[in-house]
């Protein structure tokens, strides 16, 4: 019978074209906007490494004021980043199989071929473990060693932008280059990696949440030897002044964040209980005057903790189906009008023996035919409402432009707003003709 | 065949009631051609609807075939619909953007018959009638004649015991309704029941038995005896 009742519908097309296409551009157009929505977010508000959300972690403790919270806002969360000591005792643990300790540094690059004035760099102190817990690619050389980071040595990871601008694209391993006028030694060049939102710098600031890159890495002890003070979001407590380098290494400020992969319950355990003797061991010195407060965080979890998603984001998406559901309000009038237009025809087929149950099939697929078009209209308009959001949001701060790519994931959520809009659009008309009394029409044809 | 007992149907508004039919009882047999006539409003529509499954009765009692059908839901009944009764109205009711083939089709599909057998029934259906050339025509090419011979196939494709007429010479020339009416002879002495409600004596006349309804009720049974190729069952209507 569904070939039959697809015959009927392609009939019941061609009768009344206009209303068609006014029923599928309203499906289309509450399509289009739902895709262009949800896939903006979705990417903002989605894991960039959900392969690793349950190895690696973000650690925290709460060294804070024991007056007051870090955040009076929300004052059961300890600060987003670590003290330079704590942060460095936790690093030497054995546990994780790789960690990375990581903070934002201000710089210029300088001395490339040709180049004539110095390009401001985004630089990320860290340690190699960076390199391999975030699966980095890299299109020339590689991490530097264990060693270059016990040394340190003086060299430099660029990405794959820096080393367009200053290389020309070429493979610039083993080159020199100037940062902040020091000579660093190039010895990688990542690939394409632009993780949105930039997860791992979430709590230092700089280049944003969404679109920011980091233009360089380089060893975070050699940064340290050198006294780079952190260019990104720091916190202090207490009155004593800061003034020095080693006085900032000392002090309670909060500007290191640390992260760990621990790929098994058991180690995640056991630095869980490293951390916890640290805590105790510090609090029996005077330190860790607030409630212990260990915690390591997924990255979705740490995604969540950082209010990644905009209230805007989540207020366009509420307003994108809220227009979904208007259109859907009203496609379903006119189908409702339509049916009922159409109710002498089914009185007929009723007369004829057609059940309830038969017309309402007939019915459900024509709106299933319409939800079709209209759903693969609208995903060629979500499509081209993506390129839209891209071209007019390329380059900007808010990073939409990046985020707007459709994705398997996009198509997948279309589909099946796809089919929820034929079961919302078209069960109740479809239902309400198999109700009409047959014998009310007979006689009026 | 047709056996009802004390059918009582009424229609309800919030401000009135309209006793359509009450304490209906009428019995057709097998084979016989019965004239149902009255004036307008009297109930014959009602009537027809009710021994058509097409409404529901409020009471009484009303057997199809040696079947009891008065409480069946939605789906047996328009199965029995189906395949036991066919439908010819006065204005034709033929579906206007289906050609001549899919309307006598219409509920051999119903009936989830495979193709060939459905094309074989159409094809007989439509010679018999006349129509076997006129297939791929839509109603609206044809003459009101020609549409009613289409109903009339579309009714007995399927092979009903049954055939339910409501005036199906009203909106035809003499010409024409005689044609039809000669029609529905020939279907009746192939052994189908038919049931007529017509105003016009001159076809009433035309049936073996004649029913007659006033205010919802069996008034009388005229018996004119045009012919009586069938055994005809005594007292079959029961006048209040």
């Amino acid at each position: 019978m569904i070939g039959y009742y697809v015959r009927l519908a392609l009939k019941s097309f061609r009768r009344t074209p206009g209303l068609t296409a006014l029923m599928a551009c309203a499906i289309a157009c509450g399509i289009a906007a739902c895709i262009v929505t949800l896939t903006v977010y979705h990417t903002l508000s989605g894991n960039p490494i959900w392969w690793k959300n349950g190895v690696l972690y973000a650690v925290t403790m709460d060294s804070w004021d024991p007056k007051s919270p870090y955040d009076p806002a929300q004052p059961g969360l300890a600060p987003d980043q670590l003290t330079y000591q704590d942060a460095t005792y936790l690093f030497d643990s054995d546990i994780p199989r790789h960690k990375a300790l990581l903070t934002l540094i201000g710089g210029a690059l300088s001395g490339a071929p040709g180049q004539s004035i110095p390009a401001i760099a985004f630089t990320d102190a860290t340690t190699a473990g960076f390199f391999h817990m975030f699966d980095v690619p890299f299109e020339y050389g590689g991490p530097w060693s264990a060693a270059a980071d016990r040394g340190p040595d003086p060299v430099i990871v660029l990405s794959r932008n820096e080393n367009d601008e200053l290389f020309g694209g070429a493979d610039s391993v083993g080159r020199s280059i100037l940062w902040n006028d020091q000579r660093f030694r190039i010895v990688g060049v990542l690939d394409h990696w632009r993780p949105e939102p930039k997860f791992y710098s979430l709590s230092g600031g700089g280049t944003g949440d969404f679109g920011g890159t980091t233009d360089a890495f380089v060893p975070f002890r050699w940064d340290v030897t050198q006294r780079h003070w952190p260019a990104g979001t720091f916190g202090c407590w207490g009155s004593s002044p800061i003034n020095t380098y080693r006085e900032l290494l000392g002090s309670e400020c909060v500007w290191v964040t640390l992260w760990v992969e621990l790929p098994t319950a058991g180690q995640r355990r056991r630095f869980l209980d490293f951390m916890n003797a640290y805590w105790a061991h510090q609090r029996a010195n005077g330190r860790f005057q607030r409630p212990r407060n260990n915690h390591l965080w997924k990255v979705s979890q740490w995604l969540k903790m950082h209010h990644v998603v905009s209230d805007d984001s989540r207020l366009l998406l509420r307003l994108a189906f809220a227009f979904l559901a208007v259109c859907l309000i009203n496609t379903v009038g006119i189908l409702l009008a339509k049916f009922l237009r159409g109710a002498p025809v089914s009185g007929i087929r009723r007369a004829l023996g057609a059940s309830r149950r038969q017309l309402f099939e007939q019915h459900l697929v024509e709106v299933a035919l319409l939800s079709l078009g209209g759903s693969s209209l609208g995903v060629a308009l979500g499509a081209l409402g993506l390129q839209g959001v891209h071209a007019m949001y390329a380059g900007s701060e808010a990073g939409y432009g990046a985020a707007a790519h459709f994705d398997v994931q996009g198509i997948l959520w279309a589909l099946a707003l796809a089919a929820l809009s034929t079961l919302v659009a078209g069960v109740y008309p479809a239902w309400r003709i198999g109700r009409v009394s047959p014998a009310a029409y007979l006689k009026s044809q | 065949m047709l056996k009802m007992r004390d059918i009582a149907k009424i229609y309800r508004t919030d401000l009135i009631e309209t006793h359509a039919l009450r304490h209906f009882s009428l019995e057709v047999g097998t084979g016989q051609f019965v004239a149902v006539s009255g004036p307008s409003g009297s109930g014959k529509t009602t009537f027809l609807n009710i021994a058509g499954l097409l409404e529901t009765f409020d009471s009484g009692t009303y057997e199809l075939d040696g079947r009891d059908v008065s409480r069946l839901g939605d789906d047996a009944r328009s199965r029995i619909r189906n395949e036991k009764i066919g439908f010819i109205f006065q204005s034709f009711n033929l579906i206007p953007d289906l050609d001549i083939y899919d309307n006598v089709d219409v509920p051999l599909r119903y009936r989830r018959m495979k193709t060939p057998e459905r094309r074989k029934r159409i094809e007989s259906a439509l010679e018999l009638v006349g129509l076997a050339s006129r297939m791929k025509h839509l109603p609206s090419q044809l003459s009101g004649g020609q549409q009613q011979r289409v109903a009339i196939a579309r009714a007995i494709a399927g092979d009903p015991p049954l055939i339910l007429a409501d005036e199906p010479t009203g909106n035809l020339d003499s010409l024409m309704a005689r044609q039809v009416m000669d029609l529905l002879e020939k279907i009746n002495d192939m052994g189908t029941t038919v049931v007529l409600v017509t105003h016009d004596p001159e076809l009433a006349r035309r049936a073996q038995r004649n029913i007659h309804i006033v205010d919802g009720s069996v008034l009388d049974s005229p018996a004119y005896q045009r012919r009586a190729p069938h055994p005809t069952p005594q007292a079959d209507a029961a006048a209040e």
